[in-house]
């Protein structure tokens, strides 16, 4: 809800998710789709559309369609058909885009989303469909010419349409993370953003609290979720705005100009192309065996949701840290290799802490963490057996992010292994005591504080590697077991 | 001037010479290159290329000399210039494609190729194969070889596969490829007295192909006799995994099914073909193939295919419609003709109508119309439920008879211009050949008389979608009977 000057308004939002399919060949002709290629090096006559060339589905794009149409509790069509969208633009070398309008290959879906005060919301999803990518217009290498790159042209993309469930920037923002998070899981789409790998288009609207849906407007190819957010936030501020003044919204298409953060008029309703959408006839119809369809079923990997119970249930972890864990996969995978035979909620204060601070501050992601969850595991063992305290570990874990090496050979080249000898412990804490006697004194008068005077000399004098329960049973008994002074 | 002797044969007579080593294909070869040129007037070729088919026959000539013969060694075609040629100046026609050399062949030319076959040049076309009479091409339009008798006016070669068609008439190919989108086929080689074959929809791949209308073109044959017709239409065919609607089925040895045996085959005659206006000389050479073909064994069964009222309306809003989109992709910013310009809009519209010619215009604007909004509906969607209904007749025709005999076309061959004011007359002549691209089936054309003007008449037969083998059985059998052996008044290597 956002405060008017008249009162309060709902903000409303349906997004149009352009999830490019993780493949190696294109849509439609079989050209390679690597990112950062050189331009027009990955286009086939198909993708530049020359004279004769004909369309052929790539069936492993439609299994991850329907891969990800599963994951998205979805229907999937057996029977779906391919349309041209026609329009003219020097990227889109046929003049149309070969797309699903009617028939999409999967219908209605939802995505459970967890909201901040812990609840669930279901967000669903209208549908989704297949369709191909346009070329790359360079506007800026030339001072009158535009350049075209092909190299994207025919690459698959997934089109996933939400319902307008949707009822803030936030919401918006968390139902782009979760559905990333999906497709990750999934492995269709690799969710790179900055690589324009997952686009959004975001239809919004406002509307006083329980009245009719108001007229939208819909700001296109957002690239980034902060985008997104912003865009929201601005888009549904300037609709309140005009109502608020007595002016009407116009049914818009808008753009974000991230600049100056505010979106701006690209064309209107009435300037809207009108794409003449017929079914391909080069393409027939696509048709879907529900065996293999059951089979895609089964074969899904776990998913954040059930991951997320799991962990719950599995591990007695919190459901909020159970959240975090499976927000991406690589992360969950990792906690599972540290937890495995281990303290799982150890292992969780490991991954989630020191772990997080570790790659936050070299701003890598999981998958490049200079410690292996094999590592890390093997440093709890360390604790466990005893050979390091925590504090001794943390000092362990600092020199494998540093160095990347096994905490067992940090231990022995540091020597930092934990002294457990207690003839050692207890010759420092004499040496100690014996070098405080005016400390010692005063401590057993009753001035309880400089305890841990006492404990951190006898640390210091071992290097941080005594015992610290043994140090404390040892002092313990030496300040006031014998109160006749040392032997 | 050629060797008259070895441009008289069929493709089945060169073959079986070559295979006796009676000639060499470098001489046949020379022989239909020095036709090529000599029939330069009709405008039949818009590329000849003469090295690359002497280079190809040689190689003929030495798979022959080391008994490794193919199907087609050494046999000279016209390939319509709307089939890509790796290399080969491909037109469509078009201005618009100005100084287009593909970096890949067609399936189907290259299966031939694959065949041993020589290619003796690029057919001339209406443009973008958009025509009745082969007057819309942006390269002339081709004349008929045959002429009234006492009538010094140039005829239509009829169209779109009309240079293909003059050039197998007048012996300057002994045969040639084409596309049959409403009667492409067909209808030229009813004008110009030879047989022309469309295919089951998939049984020849499209790919490489420039496309017309994606759901009606048909690549196929011409030919000059039934036997070569089966004989090019198995080089043709096949499944091509680059084409998605391609068939997956297998290609039968459509020679073997010349039998000349069709006792006991029912023949549809659909009455709904005697359209109102069809000259009586076309009634009565219908009347005259049923009559053979009942001579010959066959049982004629009267039938009904009611919708055929609605086929070429339906024809007339899906072609242009398939085509306004196929057609977008000719904007001067990859290849073909570009009109420079300071905006992206001027550009597009400059080129475009600077490249294409009144036809195309025309049926990219009808195309554009009839899939608007608003108009989808009215338009495109009621002619495709037309031609499911359409089909349903076939279907239902097709449980009673197993092939229909029709006139090819409503009339003989015209002249040049005769029909140029009125496009609704010129699309009437793709009246009895367009059912059989709205639903796919095979057809085929067989030349089987002569018109009141001394002009060649044909009669179509259609039969159920992959059974070509059977309609080329009719065909057969109808051609013995008609023993059509008239020339047109123009050939190579004979008298003018």
């Amino acid at each position: 809800m956002m405060e008017g000057r008249t009162g309060w308004w709902e903000t409303v939002i349906g997004l149009e998710v352009h999830a490019q399919v993780v493949s190696k060949a294109k849509l439609f002709s079989g050209a390679a789709t690597q990112f950062g290629a050189e331009p027009n090096t990955q286009v086939s006559p198909v993708d530049a559309a020359f004279p004769g060339m004909l369309p052929v589905i790539n069936r492993f794009c439609v299994e991850q369609a329907v891969k990800t149409g599963l994951a998205l509790d979805a229907e999937i069509r057996l029977e779906s058909v391919f349309d041209r969208k026609n329009y003219f633009y020097p990227d889109l070398p046929p003049g149309y885009q070969i797309s699903q309008y009617q028939q999409p290959v999967v219908g209605r879906g939802k995505v459970a989303l967890d909201m901040p005060d812990g609840t669930t919301r279901e967000i669903g999803i209208t549908r989704l469909h297949l369709e191909q990518d346009a070329g790359k217009s360079l506007h800026d290498q030339h001072p009158i010419l535009s350049y075209v790159d092909l190299n994207r042209a025919g690459i698959a993309l997934m089109e996933i349409v939400s319902e307008p469930d949707l009822r803030s920037a936030e919401e918006a923002g968390i139902y782009l993370r979760k559905l990333r998070s999906i497709l990750r899981y999934l492995g269709t789409c690799d969710g790179n953003m900055e690589e324009g790998s997952l686009r959004c288009d975001c239809n919004v609207s406002v509307r006083r609290p329980g009245e009719p849906y108001g007229t939208r407007c819909e700001i296109k190819n957002l690239n980034s979720i902060r985008h997104v957010m912003q865009a929201i936030e601005y888009e549904a501020r300037r609709q309140i705005d005009i109502i608020e003044e007595g002016g009407t919204i116009a049914q818009q298409t808008r753009l974000f100009d991230a600049g100056r953060n505010i979106t701006r008029p690209m064309r209107s309703k009435e300037e809207a192309h009108d794409y003449r959408y017929f079914p391909d006839p080069d393409l027939s119809p696509l048709v879907l065996d529900p065996e293999w369809v059951t089979r895609m079923r089964v074969q899904l990997p776990e998913l954040p949701d059930t991951k997320k119970a799991r962990f719950v249930s599995a591990y007695g972890l919190s459901p909020d840290d159970a959240a975090v864990l499976v927000a991406e996969k690589e992360t969950a995978l990792y906690f599972e290799r540290v937890a495995a035979g281990r303290d799982p909620k150890a292992a969780a204060n490991w991954v989630m802490g020191d772990l997080f601070g570790a790659l936050n501050r070299l701003g890598v992601g999981i998958e490049q963490s200079p410690v292996s969850a094999e590592q890390l595991g093997s440093l709890m063992d360390l604790i466990a057996n005893g050979t390091l305290s925590g504090r001794l570990a943390k000092e362990v874990f600092a020199e494998m992010v540093a160095t990347g090496a096994d905490p067992g050979s940090i231990v022995e080249a540091k020597g930092l292994r934990q002294v457990t000898d207690s003839g050692a412990i207890e010759a420092a804490i004499d040496t100690v005591l014996a070098a405080h006697a005016d400390k010692v004194a005063e401590y057993r008068a009753g001035r309880d504080k400089l305890y841990g005077f006492f404990v951190g000399q006898i640390m210091r004098a071992t290097q941080g590697k005594a015992n610290p329960a043994l140090v404390n049973e040892l002092l313990r008994e030496k300040l006031t077991g014998e109160s006749g002074g040392a032997r | 001037m050629s060797d008259p002797s070895l441009l008289a044969l069929t493709l089945a007579e060169a073959r079986d010479g070559l295979a006796r080593r009676s000639f060499s294909a470098r001489e046949l070869t020379a022989a239909y290159n020095g036709a090529v040129s000599e029939i330069e007037p009709l405008n039949a070729y818009i590329t000849p290329t003469p090295e690359q088919a002497l280079a190809m026959a040689d190689a003929a000539d030495q798979r022959l000399a080391r008994g490794e013969a193919l199907p087609l060694d050494g046999i000279p075609l016209a390939v319509k210039d709307l089939y890509c040629t790796k290399g080969v100046l491909t037109t469509a026609a078009s201005h618009i494609l100005d100084g287009f050399r593909p970096t890949y062949e067609s399936t189907v030319t290259d299966k031939l190729w694959q065949s041993g076959a020589v290619m003796l040049g690029k057919a001339n076309l209406d443009e973008f194969a958009m025509g009745s009479s082969n007057t819309t091409s942006w390269y002339g339009p081709v004349e008929n070889p045959w002429r009234r008798p006492g009538d010094n006016r140039p005829l239509v070669p009829g169209g779109s596969s009309g240079g293909s068609a003059a050039a197998v008439a007048a012996r300057a190919a002994l045969a040639a490829t084409g596309t049959d989108t409403g009667g492409s086929i067909r209808q030229p080689a009813s004008f110009c007295g030879i047989v022309g074959l469309k295919p089951t929809y998939g049984r020849c791949s499209r790919w490489g192909v420039v496309a017309y209308a994606s759901s009606l073109d048909h690549p196929g044959p011409l030919t000059r006799t039934v036997r070569d017709a089966a004989i090019m239409l198995k080089a043709m065919s096949g499944h091509d995994p680059k084409d998605s609607t391609s068939a997956p089925v297998a290609v039968p040895d459509f020679e073997a099914a010349l039998t000349g045996d069709i006792r006991g085959l029912r023949i549809g005659v659909p009455k709904e073909y005697r359209v109102d206006g069809m000259p009586a000389e076309i009634e009565e050479v219908w009347q005259q193939g049923v009559e053979w073909l009942r001579a010959a064994g066959a049982e004629p069964v009267e039938i009904g295919l009611p919708m055929t009222k609605y086929a070429l309306p339906a024809y007339y809003i899906i072609a242009p419609a398939e085509a306004s989109s196929n057609l977008a992709r000719y904007d001067g910013v990859r290849f073909g003709l570009r009109v420079e310009s300071e905006t992206l809009d001027d550009l597009y519209e400059l080129t475009r109508a600077a490249g294409f010619g009144a036809e195309v215009r025309r049926r990219v604007l009808i195309g554009t119309y009839v899939l608007s909004a608003g108009y989808y509906d009215a338009y495109y969607l009621k002619a495709q439920r037309v031609r499911t209904l359409i089909t349903r007749d076939f279907v239902t025709a097709f449980e009673r008879v197993d092939c229909i005999l029709t006139p090819t076309a409503p009339s003989a061959a015209f002249a040049i211009g005769e029909k140029a004011e009125d496009p609704i007359a010129m699309y009437l002549n793709d009246v009895f050949t367009v059912p059989a691209n709205l639903t796919g089936v095979p057809a085929i054309a067989v030349p089987v008389g002569l018109s009141g003007d001394a002009l060649p008449l044909g009669l179509q037969i259609i039969g159920r979608a992959f059974d070509e083998e059977t309609v080329l059985r009719v065909g057969d059998v109808l051609e013995s009977a008609a023993q059509f052996r008239c020339l047109p008044s123009f050939v190579a290597g004979g008298p003018r």
